[in-house]
């Protein structure tokens, strides 16, 4: 047996570098806002529609009435938070179990109407 | 009964004492320490709520004290009690006569190059909210290219223990607002985002003026401290602050970075605590006795405060309390 013959079959130099996530490594995404590249179009085509959207003062009124919060992540206040950050998908999530019971509309101190935006993200999503 | 007050300071609230106590009959003398009177808001534009012209106010006042002395470039150097009042020696080494004083030092703006982590001073495009009073008094604003994005950061220099100041300037959160609408009046589309803490829009009017930048002007509201601020490539500025709504770090690149400096005591407020012999507090204000029911009284007789020398207050609680501390003036001169 000639040195290396041994070795030979065990070191494939051809094949594909394995990268470090074969090893359980990931490279994590980013969590943070990049208000740059944000895209807040959405929440302008919203706003044009419902300007109310724009006058929230984020008091947490609509999520703490809210009767599907109790058992499912719901809220209003996250929704358009989310939605002028330009996180549109997060934001459809937070009103996935959405009744349009309209408690939200009755406690809002600004008098926003929830519900048509509400409406409006749903179509959104639809569209 | 001796009638000459002195008064100490020509900013809005020792103009306002001072018109009241020559009302009263009062024979008045003001001390300013710099060359011309009107204090900070001859340097401000607009004055809220209602858009009130600042060197308007301040020109109205000065016409009304018309034969008042104002003595400029002046400053106390010493004073003691005498059978009728005071003695006060002043810069010049001139000795004023007079039966009570009205301190109405006022404050001081933080220099906000102290919080050298906002880069006032190092990046050209960090300005401060007098910088842009200046701006928007002297109508180079329109001279300026349209700034794509700008931003308010609030509490610079309050609410920050780490610059010695715990207490809350009460006036920034409002001219915030307010310059941020102004902002947005001359260039509509400009994107504006004020970075704030908690937003204390106390007084009547002043929630009207946010709800006004949210709902007319579209002024994006972002809860948290700016943490830092740099400068890119471009020489533009790039701030990061957590979004604590959204409980996410995050970054924007602004064109134009205005930092809200804060009401401090004046600088001067330790010369003046020596000279008559008054305490300040620890935040270096004027002490008050009794801020509660006799805010304009100090705790040595017929020495009185008016303004934010007890600490940071309103245009309007500072012409208030100027005509309070005259009428105790007043009533204390009127004793014997």
């Amino acid at each position: 047996m000639k040195p290396g013959q041994l070795l030979w079959p065990y070191i494939n130099f051809s094949r594909k570098i394995r990268t470090m996530e074969e090893f359980g490594f990931k490279i994590s995404k980013s969590t943070r806002i990049d208000l740059d590249s944000a895209c807040q179009s959405l929440y302008n085509q919203i706003a044009s529609k419902v300007p109310d959207i724009r006058t929230c003062i984020n008091c947490g009124s609509c999520s703490a009435s809210c009767t599907a919060a109790t058992f499912r992540r719901t809220s209003f206040r996250g929704a358009i938070l989310h939605i002028n950050r330009g996180f549109d998908k997060k934001a459809v999530e937070f009103l996935k179990s959405c009744m349009l019971c309209g408690k939200c509309f009755l406690v809002c101190p600004r008098g926003i109407d929830t519900r048509n935006i509400i409406l409006e993200i749903i179509r959104s999503e639809e569209g | 009964m001796n009638k000459n007050v002195l008064v100490l300071g020509a900013g809005v609230a020792g103009l306002q004492a001072a018109l009241s106590l020559k009302e009263l009959g009062y024979r008045v003398t003001i001390l300013e320490k710099s060359s011309s009177a009107g204090g900070h808001l001859k340097d401000w534009d607009k004055l809220y709520p209602g858009n009130i012209s600042s060197s308007g106010l301040i020109d109205n006042l000065i016409s009304a004290l018309d034969g008042t002395d104002i003595l400029y470039n002046t400053t106390v150097t010493r004073s003691e009690k005498s059978d009728n009042g005071f003695i006060t020696e002043i810069s010049s080494g001139e000795k004023i006569d007079s039966g009570a004083i009205v301190i109405a030092s006022g404050f001081s703006l933080f220099d906000a190059r102290i919080k050298e982590e906002y880069g006032y001073g190092i990046y050209r495009r960090v300005i401060t909210n007098a910088d842009l009073e200046a701006l928007f008094r002297s109508k180079e604003i329109h001279k300026m290219e349209m700034p794509a994005k700008v931003g308010f950061v609030h509490c610079v220099g309050s609410r920050d223990e780490k610059v010695c100041n715990r207490h809350c300037s009460k006036i920034c959160c409002m001219t915030a607002v307010k310059q941020a609408c102004e902002i947005k009046e001359i260039w509509p589309h400009a994107d504006v985002y004020c970075f704030y803490m908690d937003l204390r829009m106390f007084g009547r009017g002043y929630e009207d003026l946010y709800y006004e930048a949210q709902s007319k002007f579209g002024v994006n509201f972002i809860r948290g401290r700016v943490s830092e601020a740099g400068e890119d490539k471009d020489g533009k500025v790039v701030v990061k602050a957590e979004d604590t709504l959204t409980s996410r770090p995050l970054k924007i690149t602004l064109d134009l970075l205005v930092l809200m400096s804060g009401m401090v005591r004046n600088t001067d407020n330790k010369t003046i605590s020596d000279v008559f012999g008054i305490p300040t507090g620890e935040d270096g204000f004027f002490f008050q006795p009794s801020p509660l029911i006799n805010p304009t009284s100090s705790d040595s007789s017929g020495i009185y405060f008016a303004g934010s020398a007890t600490g940071p207050k309103t245009v309007a609680e500072s012409i208030n309390e100027a005509r309070a501390a005259a009428l105790a003036v007043h009533k204390f001169l009127s004793k014997d």
